[in-house]
């Protein structure tokens, strides 16, 4: 079973990913965005950065890449995806989460460790968590500021505080069926006590145990 | 063909940039100024001859990618 960490130009998560899918007993290889099949891979995700520059909008080049058909199918099938940050933001995007992430209610481009609440467990990134549990993970980003005009979108994790405007202070939202996740905030970067936290393996742990063998 | 695009966010969803702004103009004395909203606008220059041809083949690159339909409603002029 291996994930595939998609790199599109401007990507700079992938290899975070990797080191902490692997230290969890998982494997994952980098695939480019230019490929047009997942064959071999079970599950996806879609790490941060600024992929394509984030011309235009965030995610709006990216999800015209070829690997984002297969990804679409990946999703539609039920198979594990998960945005993180601008991963987030592609998905939303290519219309696979509801919503958009438009900029930080303060204009500041946020950089700290974050407190998020889990509030729903019955999904790819969180069925590992405890209702109600508290992590601590850090928050890099400008546009993190989740709307959902139409009221769609599953909130799966919430900021403790407001730091950005986020409708429902949602951190992370699914699509209806829970196998298409965004988080705003990066579980990769807290998977090591010299990271200064390890919150995010509940995460990534809860990602792994949802795989199934091809 | 010149085509100029203007792509505004719905004025039911916030714009953080527009509200920055409007406070500084508020700080520059400019207190009269009761919103502001920032749009994008595109200048395009588009083959073809055929007025209605240019606007559909327009309005498609406007829903592909030019707007985002969760947010944005567009504006399309076919210029002389």
């Amino acid at each position: 079973m291996t994930t595939a960490v998609v790199v599109f130009p401007g990507t700079n998560c992938e290899h975070d990913v990797v080191t902490a899918i692997t230290q969890l007993g998982g494997s994952a290889r980098l695939v480019w965005h230019r490929e047009t099949d997942l064959d071999g891979y079970d599950s996806v995700v879609l790490p941060g950065g600024f992929a394509h520059g984030d011309a235009l909008r965030t995610g709006a080049i990216a999800r015209f890449s070829p690997i984002m058909e297969p990804v679409a199918r990946f999703a539609e099938e039920g198979k594990p995806v998960i945005g993180i940050c601008n991963g987030f933001q592609v998905l939303c995007e290519a219309g696979l989460l509801p919503g958009a992430l438009i900029a930080n209610r303060d204009l500041s481009f946020i950089c700290r460790f974050i407190d998020v609440e889990v509030t729903d467990t019955a999904t790819v990134l969180t069925n590992k968590a405890e209702p109600g549990q508290r992590l601590r993970i850090p928050l890099n980003s400008y546009e993190g500021n989740w709307v959902s005009p139409d009221g769609e979108g599953r909130v799966v994790a919430k900021y403790v505080d407001d730091p950005n405007g986020s409708t429902d202070r949602a951190a992370a939202v699914a699509n209806e069926a829970g196998n298409v996740v965004g988080i705003m905030p990066h579980p990769e970067r807290a998977t090591d006590a010299l990271l200064g936290s390890t919150d995010g393996d509940v995460f990534l742990r809860s990602f792994l145990s949802s795989l199934v063998p091809v | 063909m010149k085509v100029r695009v203007e792509v505004t966010r719905r004025p039911e969803i916030a714009d953080p940039q527009g509200t920055t702004i409007k406070r500084a103009l508020h700080d520059l004395g400019h207190t009269g100024v009761d919103e502001v909203r920032v749009n994008s606008v595109f200048h395009l220059e588009v083959e073809g001859a055929d007025p209605d041809d240019v606007r559909s083949n327009v309005e498609e690159m406007c829903r592909q990618l030019l707007a985002n339909p969760v947010l944005e409603d567009f504006e399309i002029e076919l210029l002389p």
